[in-house]
């Protein structure tokens, strides 16, 4: 509850120091004695730009110490572009086949300097690793649960009843494994998470990642540059310089609120370490909002704007010239952007929910 | 004699010997190995400067509680805290937090253990320490001796008043004051507990002020009682002034908070509030004299800075961020005080006119007439 009407204040703090002198008695709580109360009280609305102007911009809003990324197993800095392509195998058929072996875990994790988190994880880490392959191939993800919950990896993607994931479909007990099998389809930016019940505490633990199908350049005849763009291992996609970004969250003290935002995982991790961008090449994303209990989230691209491409399902963008784009959770899309002709220096991204970037959805881009 | 001193040495080698086991053998270990830590921080006391923020914070838990991050108003800020992060039990630590806080506003502090757990604390309306000088403090005793001193001064002026008056109005004014004193011990137990509670929870913040209430009434007792006779006359209302006194130190103190705390604009009100309340307590100090002869006029003077002048150390130490634990304390031996005195005066007046005279007409209605004069003038405050 505010108890002093805050536009009026400079004013009626300025009458009330008179009334203080003449009744002689209020002047406690008030300036009696103290140079420096009204100046105080008059400036207050100023106090922010005199601060930020002594300490740097945004300098005092952050966590105080250091992640020990050792420790997680994980560094944020390399989960941005440390695709899993799997592993390229024939089946009994001689078909070609992508597989991939991932390991449910449970892991302290320090979520943020000093604070520590009981996570689960896929792979002992957050998000988990995030899968690559191009439309069209087969798939085989062989899932260990190693954990002492029973887990599932639920993909957003084209495949049957079957291979969902959910409770009666591939849910696996601790100790046990699956093997989730489907084509890649469609192209796109796409997630997958476990989907054991109840599914919020599953998804805010830790249990999900990024799922990239690239286009196929043959099946695209009508847009076959594009596509070779998107398509690793090509040279038109060595150009770009690409970035798997994940917006969360973690509540610490199960209050079904969260107590820090990011991108994966660590707050202000790319605040206090920025992303290196060159200027010379584009830049791609591929940003998955999976914050749970808050309804959307969104990314905000400073001095720029930016292409977007509403779940990556289509080679001409959804969205164009934005610098702002919310998704709800588990929506997901690609932004595609350049610094080209751009001074270079510090650029900031980050979630325009000031609550989230406050709490650690802030982060920068260093420009080369 | 050789036998019984095994009795009193046995037990404690037994005790000593279950409580190395307990924590040398750690038989419950099994237990508490997987249980997650309990973990307790309670803010005692905000001091705000331009451009910082300082918390006093206690812990406690089921081990050392480290404070790993600092929210304000939902921001992640940067902090420092001094001697350590760290807190043992019990212990305590020094956070500043640099922070722009805006005069007159509200703030809210979230202290986030390294395991999660997050403890708020809100500053209902931030307003900067005071720097103490000259004229402020000058100020503050002015309003110290206004709350207290003056107005039972002036109830002191209807001492001829009441020594002329008959025997029935005598007694009604005692009964008066025992009406008074019993709104007084109410009313400060229910500060005390109030303030106890904001205590950390092991420190049964409470629980002290009961403890601390019989403590004082049975050492006043004994005090008064010395030489095998009840106070009587000016040695009663030297106990009745004392009693009150250590009311209105903490009469002071809440008042003296809620100066520093952005009450300032309602000083008048409190202070006239409060002269009309506490001219009744200085009615009381000098009931029991009325059968006497008078008082020298340095008693009477005597008998009102008793009673009057805690108000104004109140105050001073008020203005200051006061530990919530001590200022329960502090209200458990007022409330102790005063009970002493409720006794003496009923046991005064049972002696005057017997077993009866409180549920007589004119004790009856005196004891009535304290209680709601008291909690009429109260509703001023």
């Amino acid at each position: 509850m505010r108890m002093v009407d805050w536009k009026t204040r400079p004013i009626s703090r300025r009458s009330a120091l008179g009334a203080a002198a003449a009744l002689g008695a209020v002047g406690v709580g008030a300036a009696a004695g103290r140079p420096d109360a009204a100046e105080h009280a008059g400036s207050g609305a100023m106090h922010d730009g005199g601060t930020a102007s002594m300490h740097g911009g945004h300098g005092e809003n952050r966590v105080v110490g250091e992640v020990d990324h050792s420790r997680n197993g994980f560094d944020p800095a390399e989960i941005l572009t440390d695709f899993d392509y799997g592993e390229i195998k024939s089946d009994e058929n001689g078909r070609t086949v992508r597989e991939w072996v991932v390991t449910a875990v449970d892991k302290e994790i320090e979520i943020a300097p000093g604070v520590f988190f009981p996570a689960w994880t896929f792979d002992g880490r957050i998000p988990g690793p995030a899968l690559r392959c191009v439309e069209g191939e087969h798939l085989r993800i062989v899932f260990q649960n190693g954990s002492s919950h029973a887990h599932s990896m639920h993909f957003h993607g084209i495949h049957s009843a079957r291979m969902d994931g959910v409770p009666g479909a591939g849910m696996v007990n601790p100790g046990e494994d699956f093997v989730y099998e489907f084509d890649a389809r469609p192209f796109g930016c796409h997630l997958y998470h476990c989907h054991a019940l109840p599914l919020k505490r599953h998804i805010h633990k830790g249990m999900y990642g990024t799922f990239i199908v690239d286009p196929d350049p043959d099946r695209h005849p009508e847009a076959r540059d594009a596509a070779l763009g998107r398509r690793h291992g090509t040279p038109e996609n060595a150009g770009w310089q690409e970035f798997v970004m994940v917006m969360n969250g973690v509540d610490t003290n199960f209050d079904d609120e969260n107590e820090f935002y990011a991108v994966n995982t660590i707050p202000f991790a790319y605040f206090d370490k920025p992303i290196r961008i060159e200027r010379s090449r584009p830049v791609r994303v591929y940003l998955v909002n999976i914050t749970e209990f808050d309804p959307i989230n969104s990314f905000h691209l400073h001095a720029n704007f930016f292409d977007y491409y509403d779940h990556g399902t289509t080679l001409t963008p959804t969205l164009r010239t934005i610098d702002t784009v919310m998704q709800c959770q588990a929506q997901r899309g690609i932004l595609e952007f350049s610094f080209a002709d751009f001074e270079p220096g510090l650029y900031m991204f980050h979630a325009h929910q000031s609550e989230f970037a406050e709490l650690g959805w802030m982060s920068h881009f260093e420009v080369v | 004699m050789a036998k019984s001193w095994i009795w009193i040495a046995l037990p404690v080698a037994a005790l000593v010997a279950v409580l190395a086991f307990l924590l040398i053998g750690r038989p419950l270990a099994p237990l508490t190995e997987t249980a997650p830590p309990v973990e307790e921080v309670a803010v005692e006391t905000v001091d705000l400067e331009p451009g910082m923020i300082s918390l006093n914070v206690r812990a406690d838990g089921s081990g050392p509680v480290t404070i790993a991050q600092v929210q304000v108003d939902g921001a992640w800020r940067m902090f420092s805290a001094s001697p350590s992060p760290t807190i043992d039990r019990l212990g305590t630590a020094r956070i500043d937090i640099p922070y722009p806080w805006i005069e007159g506003e509200t703030h809210h502090v979230l202290l986030l253990t390294s395991t999660g757990v997050g403890f708020e604390h809100t500053i209902d309306v931030a307003l900067p320490r005071h720097a103490m000088n000259g004229e402020s403090l000058f100020r503050l005793a002015l309003i110290g001796v206004l709350l207290g001193f003056v107005p039972v001064a002036i109830g002191l002026l209807a001492y001829p008043a009441i020594r002329a008056a008959g025997q029935n109005v005598v007694h009604f004014m005692l009964a008066l004051t025992v009406g008074l004193l019993l709104y007084l011990f109410v009313d400060t137990i229910g500060e005390g507990l109030e303030l106890g509670a904001e205590a950390l929870g092991r420190l049964r913040g409470t629980t002290v002020v009961w403890v601390a209430a019989g403590l004082t009434l049975i050492a006043l007792l004994a005090v008064g009682r010395r030489g095998g006779k009840a106070p009587e006359g000016i040695r009663l209302a030297f106990f009745i002034a004392l009693g009150i006194g250590l009311h209105n130190l903490g009469e002071g103190l809440v008042v003296g908070a809620a100066l520093a705390t952005g009450a300032a604009a309602l000083a008048t009100f409190l202070v006239v509030g409060f002269i009309v309340h506490n001219v009744t307590e200085g009615i009381g100090i000098a009931a029991p004299l009325a059968t006497r002869e008078r008082p020298s006029l340095a008693a009477f003077a005597g008998l009102a800075a008793l009673a009057g002048l805690p108000a104004m150390v109140g105050v001073l130490l008020g203005t200051g961020a006061v530990n919530p634990y001590w200022a329960a304390l502090c209200f458990g031996v007022g409330a102790g005080a005063i009970l002493q005195v409720v006794i003496e005066v009923a046991a005064f007046m049972m002696r005057q006119g017997g077993s009866g005279v409180l549920v007589a007409p004119a004790g009856a209605a005196g004891v009535v007439a304290g209680l709601v004069v008291m909690y009429t003038t109260a509703l001023l405050v």
